[in-house]
């Protein structure tokens, strides 16, 4: 289908056109091409959701042309289009576009706005690339795509120096889970020999050597495939032994935050589990590991989350914490229920940052929930739209958070590979989800304003429809996002449908955000009272290990960062190199010989060419 | 045929050749080092002589005139140069000239 | 016959004073005084040219090389001032004994070539095995007809470049 093969084109050309001509484009230019492009996209992805479900065979595929080929194995470059990255294609298209527009008005006094709109388009060909590849290693190149899209953006204002650092971090302990799963993907070769997504899925079901284990004891090609595959997903997705570089990402632009670490990049880790989902159920040990992963992630995110300061660092743990949930789901099995959270969390979370963009961007730049307050009366609308981000993030019935979330709890209790502990941390995060919401929206919204006076909010941004159009659509979507059936029979393995599972699990399930609520109701009750003109970030160890990331950036730097550094200095004179060099010496040397041979005395010369003669002759002889 | 070997002849030619060449290296003055490549040319003609006698042919005569030209218009070329040298340099130290180094 | 009498004798006297001639052009200190050992040194080759029944090339050997490039030389170590580089150095001149070397080496020559025009017995030996001018004549101006055309240009440009290089540098462009 040709249709599926300019998906990812309009956002292609349109990063090459901002690219090449750069600054020679106005404004207007720049982001009707860039806000174009992903707008023909979105449309095209909705004619396409619309041909799937009408067509018989669920698949819609595209074969452009073979990449290369190694022995029996062919790697094109062509697109697969099923249910679930349907839905994949849906979010990031659908929500791009939003955020697109959003970005368009955001950046519009930035010098470098044709280059910002350049990287999102660039970022939006790798997501749809890394989503709509049929071969594991098309996917790994958008894999990397969209990393090195990352890299670029989050450092996108490369002249501070804490941006460069966070891009690098960002760059470098992604780099990590990516060379686990490009290990993987060698392994998967090795074992299965195809490269096809579809295939290994079949493969890894039939194959008879695949999941068995070789000795008794050790593990199975299986196991091993999963666990590095999950390692690159763990990387990618920001959980819990890679998470660090996530909360420092926030440096980027907002539109960048909302659009790759909200919404889309970060959820690829999840769309990769549930698309080698063939290979993950051969291995359940690997899918308790995902959900434990996922659980413990799910808490200590939410626990961070309580203790910053910072607008976006909130939502950036939030982000964290939600795509544990959907690590959870997959694990247990309940693989539809987290591509819905998923989904659901990409309106949400979009919105839910677009909406802090715009409060940043009214408040000059201010992030620090400390010194906002008050902003319900100054800016109802984006008061307003917050809210309604805030109540899907905690579920409150209705909303689709709700939907999505209430799946996913409801299939952990009778999970094989879950269980119930896996049940009540996930109520436990609901439950911390609740209470970091609260407190984000009782510090900026309610309460005394706390902010200067004479700062006067900028409404050139309020003035603006197409913005608001963006937001209220996204809130749209987050409302009653819940309501799309997704039906990913088709794709997916079925979950086991907790009907077994006591009543009482959904009452529970329910009735937690709004435990949560009324507990932060009455224990932040300072933040929401109009008479404290100033608060003060508590300064207690505890609160400042929480806010710094529960030490996992100290462990880190103890434990990997220092050795490193050590190391390198150790071999700072690279030893490989020296033996590399070594080769050079010697071409050195006889350069010297030969050149101080040149020392052009003319006597030297005749006296060579006779010794030459001799040697010549003599060899003659002999 | 003559009587001397030709064997005798061509060890005259290479004393010759090899004293010349000493000459070349071992001098620093530019004069004796053209003195010495005459008396290579000399040795080289001394050789062709001895061949051609050998055989009876007057080549080897005609290859000895035709070194002699050569040696003429070296000579003539090494002179004029050695005068040039002499003039500016104010010697005919050869190892002054070593500005082609590598 | 005695070795001396015989043309092998006569022969290996004349190289062995070339020989020596020429080690003395090389080791020699004094300008002139290697200049002279190049002339016995030359007549001496000419005289085992002769022997060897090359008498053309004998006389061309003494006319051209002895004759014409060594007076060539003259003149340029006349031009330079008698070598002032390592005449300095060399000992001063001690009188009987400095000529004494060439003088040996030259009266041998002329002995030998004496002995050789002498003796009858010799000229018969050597007309037998003669390789004259005419033959070399007939060559020369017939296969090698180019060779010489190819000489000519040698010495014409060796006598331009003669020229130019050895004319003051002041005078007209510099190449």
């Amino acid at each position: 289908m040709n249709l599926l093969a300019s998906l990812p084109l309009y956002p292609l050309l349109s990063f090459l056109v901002l690219i090449s001509f750069g600054k020679r484009l106005s404004w207007a230019v720049a982001s009707w091409l860039s806000v174009g492009a992903m707008g023909l996209s979105a449309l095209c992805s909705m004619l396409l959701v619309a041909q799937l479900s009408t067509s018989e065979v669920n698949v819609i595929t595209s074969h452009l042309w073979q990449w290369f080929s190694v022995g029996s194995a062919k790697v094109n470059v062509s697109f697969y289009l099923d249910a679930l990255s349907a839905v994949m294609i849906l979010v990031v298209t659908g929500v791009g576009f939003l955020i697109h527009l959003f970005a368009a008005i955001y950046m519009k006094s930035d010098e470098n706005f044709t280059r910002f709109m350049a990287y999102m388009n660039l970022f939006i060909v790798a997501m749809l690339v890394l989503v709509l590849a049929d071969n594991l290693v098309l996917l790994y190149l958008g894999w990397e795509g969209v990393g090195l899209c990352s890299f670029l953006l989050i450092g996108f204002w490369y002249q501070e120096k804490n941006n460069v650092l966070a891009a690098r971090k960002a760059f470098i302990v992604t780099r990590i889970g990516d060379t686990a799963m490009a290990i993987g993907l060698f392994l998967l070769f090795k074992s299965l020999s195809s490269l096809n997504i579809v295939e290994i899925n079949q493969l890894a079901q039939t194959s008879e050597t695949f999941s068995l284990s070789i000795a008794n004891n050790e593990a199975s090609d299986a196991y091993w495939a999963a666990l590095l595959l999950l390692g690159g997903a763990v990387g990618k997705s920001a959980q819990l032994p890679l998470q660090t570089w996530l909360p420092d990402a926030m440096a980027g632009p907002t539109p960048v935050s909302a659009l790759i670490h909200a919404a889309t990049m970060v959820t690829a880790g999840v769309y990769l589990i549930a698309r080698m989902n063939g290979v993950f159920i051969m291995a359940p040990e690997v899918m308790t590991y995902v959900a434990w992963l996922g659980a413990i992630t799910l808490l200590l995110a939410g626990v961070a989350a309580l203790a910053q300061t910072d607008i976006k660092r909130v939502l950036a743990y939030s982000t964290m914490s939600q795509i544990g949930y959907m690590m959870l789901a997959l694990g247990a099995g309940a693989w539809s229920a987290g591509v819905f959270h998923l989904m659901t969390h990409a309106f949400f979370k979009a919105l839910l940052f677009l909406t802090a963009g715009a409060v940043i961007l009214a408040l000059h730049h201010q992030q620090n929930l400390f010194k906002m307050g008050g902003l319900l009366k100054k800016l109802p609308f984006e008061s307003a739209l917050f809210f309604i981000g805030l109540a899907c993030l905690v579920a409150l019935p209705g909303t689709s958070g709700f939907f999505s979330k209430e799946a996913i709890i409801a299939s952990l209790w009778l999970s094989p590979t879950a269980g119930a502990s896996l049940w009540w941390c996930a109520i436990l995060g609901a439950l911390l989800t609740s209470i970091y919401s609260c407190r984000l929206f009782f510090l900026a919204f309610l309460g005394e304003q706390r902010f200067p006076k004479d700062l006067v909010i900028s409404d050139h941004l309020e003035t603006n429809h197409l913005l608001r159009g963006a937001l209220v659509v996204l809130a749209l979507l987050s409302l009653f996002g819940g309501l799309f059936t997704i039906d990913l029979s088709t794709v997916l393995p079925l979950s086991n449908e907790s009907e077994l599972s006591p009543g009482w699990l959904h009452a529970v399930a329910i009735i937690t955000p709004f435990i949560g609520i009324a507990f932060s109701w009455f224990y932040f009750k300072r933040y929401r009272s109009r008479d404290i003109i100033s608060l003060n970030e508590s300064q207690s160890s505890w609160l400042v290990f929480c806010r710094n990331g529960l030490g996992f950036d100290v462990i880190y730097r103890f434990l990997l960062v220092k050795p490193y550094c050590f190391i390198t200095q150790l071999n700072r004179r690279d030893l490989f190199d020296q033996l590399i060099m070594l080769s050079a010496w010697y071409v050195e040397i006889w350069r010297d010989v030969l050149s101080a041979s040149q020392n052009g005395r003319l006597r030297w010369f005749a006296g060579t060419f006779g010794l030459s003669l001799v040697g010549l002759i003599l060899v003659v002889i002999l | 045929m003559t009587d001397i070997p030709l064997a005798h002849v061509l060890i005259l030619s290479s004393l010759l050749f090899t004293i010349g060449f000493v000459g070349v290296v071992v001098r620093k003055n530019t004069l004796f080092m053209l003195m010495s490549l005459e008396v290579m040319l000399n040795a080289v003609g001394v050789a062709f002589i001895g061949a051609g006698s050998v055989w009876q042919e007057a080549d080897g005569q005609i290859m000895f005139m035709l070194i002699l030209t050569l040696a003429a218009a070296e000579v003539a070329v090494g002179l004029a140069l050695l005068i040039r040298m002499q003039r500016r340099y104010r010697t005919l130290d050869i190892d002054v000239l070593s500005k082609m180094k590598g | 016959m005695s070795l001396f009498a015989s043309i092998e004798g006569l022969f290996y006297l004349a190289a062995l004073i070339a020989v020596i001639a020429s080690l003395k052009v090389v080791t020699g200190k004094n300008t002139v005084h290697a200049l002279l050992y190049l002339v016995i040194s030359l007549l001496a080759v000419a005289v085992c040219f002769y022997l060897m029944g090359a008498p053309f090339a004998a006389g061309l050997e003494v006319i051209v090389y002895a004759g014409a490039i060594l007076v060539l030389f003259v003149f340029a170590v006349m031009m330079f001032g008698l070598g002032v580089d390592e005449t300095m150095h060399a000992p001063q001149s001690k009188g009987l004994s400095l000529w004494f070397g060439p003088m040996l080496l030259a009266a041998l020559l002329l002995i030998e070539l004496v002995f050789v025009i002498d003796n009858s017995e010799l000229k018969l030996q050597l007309s037998n095995k003669m390789v004259d001018a005419k033959q070399v004549g007939i060559l020369l101006y017939g296969p090698y007809l180019l060779a010489v055309e190819i000489a000519s240009f040698l010495l014409l440009a060796g006598l331009v470049a003669g020229y130019h290089y050895a004319k003051p540098e002041h005078q007209g462009r510099r190449l």
